[in-house]
């Protein structure tokens, strides 16, 4: 174990959501930046606590679904107008035809939207990742079931190893860690 | 803590009005966490290699009947000229339906913040999945030859020529196929927490591979649960419209036809409200005796979750009987006298002219009667009550499909082209194996996947709740709401 071995940053546990919420809004007005809390479930309010804004996941995913009904636009309208116009009971292809097409424009837009929401979830979440420091931390396995923790990273410009284990266990953090790499 | 920004108001809620807690017992996180994973951790339990046997030689069964009809042609069946759709379409709706009450648990009522939803969502939409399965079995063999079941795509064929994208039955293959998509990212998504949880507490090292795969590497961290919340959300609120329209457009599978008891306005509110209807009777018929063999599951879906989805099927009952009685009063009002012989002598049976009159009354009896019985509460809180209303819905929504769909096509315009219509012992076993298949993925979720999702039953707890401190350091935090 002479090995050197990169900190990646300090893990704190805490008791529950509420104690959690606490000690993310201190280290918040402490000005942490690089920082992350962790909760079997989301903690509502933990966003503000934190100091983070609505996600914009939606942004994507109004692109996504404007691509689906673009795409079922260009679906049905090239090959009716253009391709091969299917005259069916002898109704023609007119302005009054593009009703019938709404079915697929819709189930395109949804489709597309859907796709859109969990890639872009996965994009803005940076998963999958199946290596991350915080699981060489064994008590972090706790993290799925019903422990509560804050991971501050060594990158954090406020990060000192001595100083900031020391706020941890002033704002009530448990087993304070060093996290390797 | 909790207290200092709120120094002199106190609420306390009076006896009477508080509300029934969504976990009993006031059960902590972990025991939460350990009851719904051991399901999955523990040996296999021998009722369920008992349950297994039954339902995978019936599902084979199926398969076979599939083999026999694909190999053989659609003569096998006992489809004919007239009646053209049968067995195959009632059950393809009936199945397709099912699903629908899935999707309302995970989609509607999440939007409408309904608490009570997140200990039966993950098996619902579980149910949804695979009824969608056995529904894309139907339309697919009914094409008669399966190889051409390509011509469904949106793409030309040989001769240039590109499917009509005017035709209801095309727009269905977009609804169904959308919906099976969307439904499995959606219950995928809602899957990766509780993977992760599997995955943490995996003790050989193939199962913490494998669940460690499915759960991306998830670490419950705020940042990511923030953008999870948000893709929730998204998926709710598509989901929504996407569940209304699919059993619309099955029903403009019928509605844009001109065949007399086909041919009216009111099939896609009707469809959706009985899907909906019949969804939530195999939801009880499966999580009723699921309760009984995981009693631990008891404080998890209680009685009030039974009590609430009895009303759910006593309301969308009664939406499907105003139904009913509203086709037979257009076909009156309207002085069609197509409408008003397959209503009043086709289906009703006056003058003693309808074939399957039988079939009509036991949708009625069904659908419509017996689920008034949920008007009384302690029909709604007994388990026993329950499951035996929910076996008539169920039955009586697959004879609302076969009524539509068979007695419209026996006896239609002409009496000179009507024709009896029996399913053949193929037909009849398919629709079987259809009910092992689907037992058959229910019972593997069951071994492998959380039936009940931990993370998001755990959000309802009141440990949960950002102003509660852990039992003992503090009481009353109820109150504050």
């Amino acid at each position: 174990m002479a090995q050197y071995q990169k900190v990646y940053g300090l893990g704190a546990e805490f008791n529950d959501a509420a104690a959690l919420m606490a000690a993310a809004e201190k280290l918040r007005d402490a000005g942490f930046k690089n920082w992350d809390v962790h909760s079997p479930f989301p903690v509502h309010g933990m966003d503000a606590a934190m100091g983070l804004g609505k996600s914009w996941l939606s942004a994507p995913v109004l692109i996504g679904g404007a691509a689906g009904t673009l795409t079922a636009v260009l679906l049905t309208f090239i090959p009716s107008w253009g391709i091969y116009p299917l005259i069916v009971h002898g109704k023609p292809y007119d302005w009054r035809t593009v009703p019938a097409f709404f079915p697929i424009m819709f189930e395109l837009t949804v489709l597309f939207a859907s796709f859109t929401t969990v890639f872009a979830l996965m994009i803005f979440s940076q998963l999958p990742k199946w290596y991350h420091p915080v699981f060489n931390w064994e008590r972090f396995k706790r993290v799925t079931d019903n422990g509560f923790f804050v991971v501050i990273e060594a990158r954090d410009p406020k990060f000192s190893e001595t100083k900031t284990r020391e706020l941890l266990e002033s704002i009530g953090g448990k087993h304070v860690t060093l996290i390797h790499d | 803590m909790a207290n200092s920004t709120s120094p002199t108001v106190t609420l306390t809620t009076p006896p009477e009005m508080a509300r029934v807690p969504l976990v009993s017992n006031n059960r902590p996180l972990t025991w939460i966490t350990d009851k719904v994973s051991q399901i999955v951790e523990e040996p296999t339990p021998m009722w369920w290699w008992l349950a297994f046997a039954i339902t995978s030689p019936i599902a084979l069964i199926g398969l076979f009947c599939i083999g026999y009809q694909i190999s053989n042609g659609v003569g096998v069946w006992g489809e004919n000229k007239t009646v053209g759709w049968a067995w195959d379409i009632t059950n393809f709706v009936f199945w397709i339906g099912i699903g629908h009450a899935g999707t309302l648990i995970s989609a509607i009522l999440f939007l409408t913040r309904q608490k009570w939803r997140t200990s039966i969502n993950r098996a619902a939409e579980a149910m949804t999945l695979f009824a969608v399965v056995c529904a894309g079995i139907f339309p697919g063999i009914h094409v008669g030859r399966v190889w051409m079941a390509w011509f469904l795509a949106p793409i030309p064929n040989q001769y240039g020529i590109w499917p009509n994208f005017r035709s209801p039955l095309l727009w269905d293959v977009f609804a169904v196929s959308t919906y099976f998509t969307v439904s499995v990212l959606f219950w995928y998504t809602g899957l990766v927490p509780d993977l992760a949880t599997l995955r943490d507490r995996a003790k050989s090292r193939v199962a913490r591979y494998i669940y460690g795969v499915f759960a991306l590497g998830w670490r419950g961290s705020n940042r990511h649960w923030r953008s999870y919340e948000m893709a929730y959300l998204l998926l709710a609120g598509l989901s929504t419209p996407l569940v209304l329209s699919v059993h619309s457009v099955v029903s403009f599978d019928f509605a844009t036809s001109i065949v007399p008891g086909w041919h009216t306005t009111i099939f896609p509110p009707y469809f959706v409200a009985g899907a909906i209807f019949g969804g939530f009777a195999m939801v009880l018929t499966i999580l009723l005796p699921s309760r009984l063999l995981y009693p631990q599951l008891n404080d998890l879906i209680t009685r009030q979750h039974v009590d609430k989805m009895a009303k759910i099927i006593l309301l969308t009952g009664t939406i499907v009987g105003y139904a009913y009685l509203m086709e037979l009063f257009i076909a009156w009002y309207s002085s069609n006298q197509f409408e008003a012989f397959t209503f009043f002598r086709a289906r009703i049976g006056y003058k003693n002219s309808g074939w399957y009159s039988w079939a009509y009354y036991c949708m009625m009896f069904c659908n419509v009667i017996s689920p008034q019985l949920f008007w009384i509460k302690s029909m709604r809180t007994n388990y026993v009550a329950v499951f035996i209303v929910c076996m008539f819905v169920n039955a009586g929504m697959w004879f609302e499909r076969f009524v539509i769909i068979v007695t419209s096509l026996a006896q239609d315009f002409l009496p000179s082209s009507w024709r009896h219509y029996s399913p053949s012992q193929i037909e009849v076993w398919t629709f079987v194996g259809t009910f092992g298949i689907f037992l058959s993925l229910f019972l593997l979720f069951m071994r492998f996947l959380p039936m009940i999702a931990m993370s998001e039953v755990k959000i309802v707890t009141p440990a949960a709740d950002p102003h509660h401190h852990n039992p003992g350091e503090e009481t009353g935090t109820e109150a504050h709401h």
